[in-house]
């Protein structure tokens, strides 16, 4: 059994590396652009961003790499944007087996660390919504549609044949039993579609910026019970970008990075929707279980969080994963005194997340963080944060990112 | 269901893809079993299917019928149409089977109403031929007729 600590590994591991630059493309619902078109947008903007040209890319990251189905969940893969900026790569890696979304960045960062690549474009770039154009979701859901020879295999195998293809049935059965086990309620649930609209309401890229109340989120349809409208994210067309550099390149680069203090990427369960061993919790906890052992910091020292809110109910498991409630008084700790409200203590997916800001899919929440530490948020900045968390993922897959200045 | 009904059709279910490593399982209603593989060293129950024993590393494994009953572990009511004639409301559910801690599937609660059902409801297995496919569905045990 080895003996180094966390924090040793951390030292030779997601030290060497920094996050350089980020960018957006256009984002929107049902924007009918070439995906590619998307993601050469951001791409440009977040080379641009750090202070570097196109010739400084030598490693791409993506998730979840080149896919055709389900429509519109990727668009492009990592030789797409290779070849539409030739680039020349020394190191690459596209794919959905990873944990999370921002899984991607977790092997950008290693990438770099173990010195393959100097400077990473890493990607995420969706087209859902004008993929699902006027056929609602289930124009996009696996299995969603009928017809055709089409037989699950997998996982899938063991929730299509009972009408259970989305994760809204998964999440919510997590749920459920939350709400079981702890008492967890539908209003403290709202607490985070609130936070992120209330949230929204100052960024201008956001989907959904109208005022939303408690009755609204108790009124509106229910999707998959106990999740209504208002816990599910809106699907969305956008790209995001972030470039991840060598930390020694810090002098060459537009103005300091983001340092990356801690990450963790575990999956200590089975890698399954309904055989982890605690639904309440599932991979949430390794992965902040990790990222904690890295570092010497604490839950007390981040000044702002942005976590992975897909499902209402995944940021409460994050918050609670991430030790800022205890595991299943997240409830409770939402509703009371409101801590992740904006001027509080620990502000919250400050762009609206993706319940609001829409579903770039986990490349959101690593875009604010940084953001919010480079003070960059205009009229959503939230004070002069030094610590930040980015979190994606739900279910058994799951990263996450302690960021500092 | 009265005669003057139009038959509705059957709800649009995507069935697996059936193989030797999954067969057991997915045929089984044929004979009104469900089962799974089963460690035959160390008595493991296994699921999904795997080649070896993930307890011993045994090799050795054969299917064999668990009792069929279950207790609801949670469920969701699902309220959004996904698939064609599949009409909502209906109830996904993830049951805890005895045989085995956290040995668990998914499926569907049939035979009551979306609103009876409960965690730690007690049910049991019936199953449905879907296109030579037998699916298994659970029913609440006490006093409520399966569904035909």
């Amino acid at each position: 059994m080895s003996t180094i600590s966390g924090v040793e590994r951390a030292a030779g591991g997601e030290h060497r590396a920094v996050i350089s630059g980020v960018g957006q493309s256009q984002i929107g619902r049902r924007i009918y652009r070439d995906p590619l078109a998307l993601t050469i947008e951001a791409s440009l903007r977040a080379i641009e961003d750090a202070g570097l040209t196109r010739d400084d890319i030598d490693g791409v990251a993506t998730y979840p790499g080149a896919m055709t189905v389900p429509p519109g969940f990727s668009g492009v893969g990592v030789t797409e944007i290779q070849d539409a900026l030739r680039l020349n790569l020394n190191w690459f890696a596209g794919g959905s087996e990873l944990p999370g979304q921002l899984g991607s960045v977790v092997n950008a960062v290693a990438a770099v660390a173990a010195g393959l690549a100097d400077h990473v474009l890493c990607f995420r770039t969706v087209w859902e919504a004008s993929a699902q154009g006027d056929q609602g979701r289930a124009a996009v859901t696996m299995g969603g549609g009928g017809g055709g020879s089409y037989r699950a295999a997998g996982f899938m195998q063991w929730t299509l044949p009972f009408g259970a293809p989305s994760a809204s049935n998964w999440i919510g059965m997590m749920a459920m039993r939350h709400m079981h086990e702890f008492g967890t309620t539908r209003e403290q649930l709202a607490e985070i579609a609130l936070n992120g609209r209330a949230n929204a309401q100052l960024n201008p890229n956001a989907i959904y910026r109208d005022p939303m109340t408690l009755d609204d989120y108790l009124n509106v349809r229910m999707v998959s019970s106990p999740l209504c409208l208002y816990d599910c994210d809106v699907p969305a067309d956008g790209s995001t970008a972030v470039i991840v550099s060598r930390a020694d390149s810090a002098p060459d680069l537009r103005r300091p990075p983001v340092r990356i203090e801690a990450m963790g990427s575990a999956l200590h369960g089975r890698p399954s929707w309904d055989q982890f061993d605690d639904l309440t919790t599932m991979a949430l906890r390794d992965a902040a279980t990790m990222m904690w052992d890295r570092t010497e910091l604490r839950a007390d020292d981040v000044d702002t969080v942005q976590v992975y809110d897909g499902f209402s109910f995944i940021a409460l498991c994050w918050l609670e994963a991430l030790g800022f409630a205890k595991h299943g008084e997240g409830g409770p700790w939402l509703a009371a005194g409101r801590p992740t409200a904006r001027h509080a203590t620990l502000p919250l997916n400050t762009h609206g997340g993706q319940l609001s800001a829409g579903r770039l899919h986990g490349y959101g929440f690593l875009h604010e963080a940084c953001t919010q530490l480079w003070g960059e948020g205009g009229e959503r900045q939230v004070g002069t944060p030094q610590v930040a968390i980015a979190a994606a993922g739900g279910g058994p897959l799951a990263s996450c990112f302690l960021l500092r200045t | 269901m009265t005669s003057t009904e139009p038959i509705a059709p059957r709800p649009f279910r995507v069935l697996p893809a059936v193989g030797p490593d999954n067969e057991h399982f997915w045929l089984g209603g044929a004979h009104g079993e469900l089962r799974f593989l089963r460690c035959q060293a160390c008595g493991f129950w296994i699921h999904p299917p795997s080649p070896i024993c993930p307890t011993c590393l045994s090799a050795d494994l054969a299917a064999e019928a668990v009792s069929g009953r279950a207790s609801v572990f949670t469920f969701t009511v699902n309220f959004q149409p996904w698939l064609p004639n599949f009409d909502p409301p209906y109830v996904v559910a993830i049951v805890a089977l005895p045989e085995q801690e956290d040995f668990r599937l998914t499926t569907n609660i049939v035979g009551c109403d979306p609103e009876e059902v409960y965690i730690g409801m007690e049910v049991e297995v019936e199953f449905e031929d879907y296109d030579g496919v037998w699916l298994p569905y659970f029913h609440p045990i006490d006093g409520v007729a399966a569904t035909t």
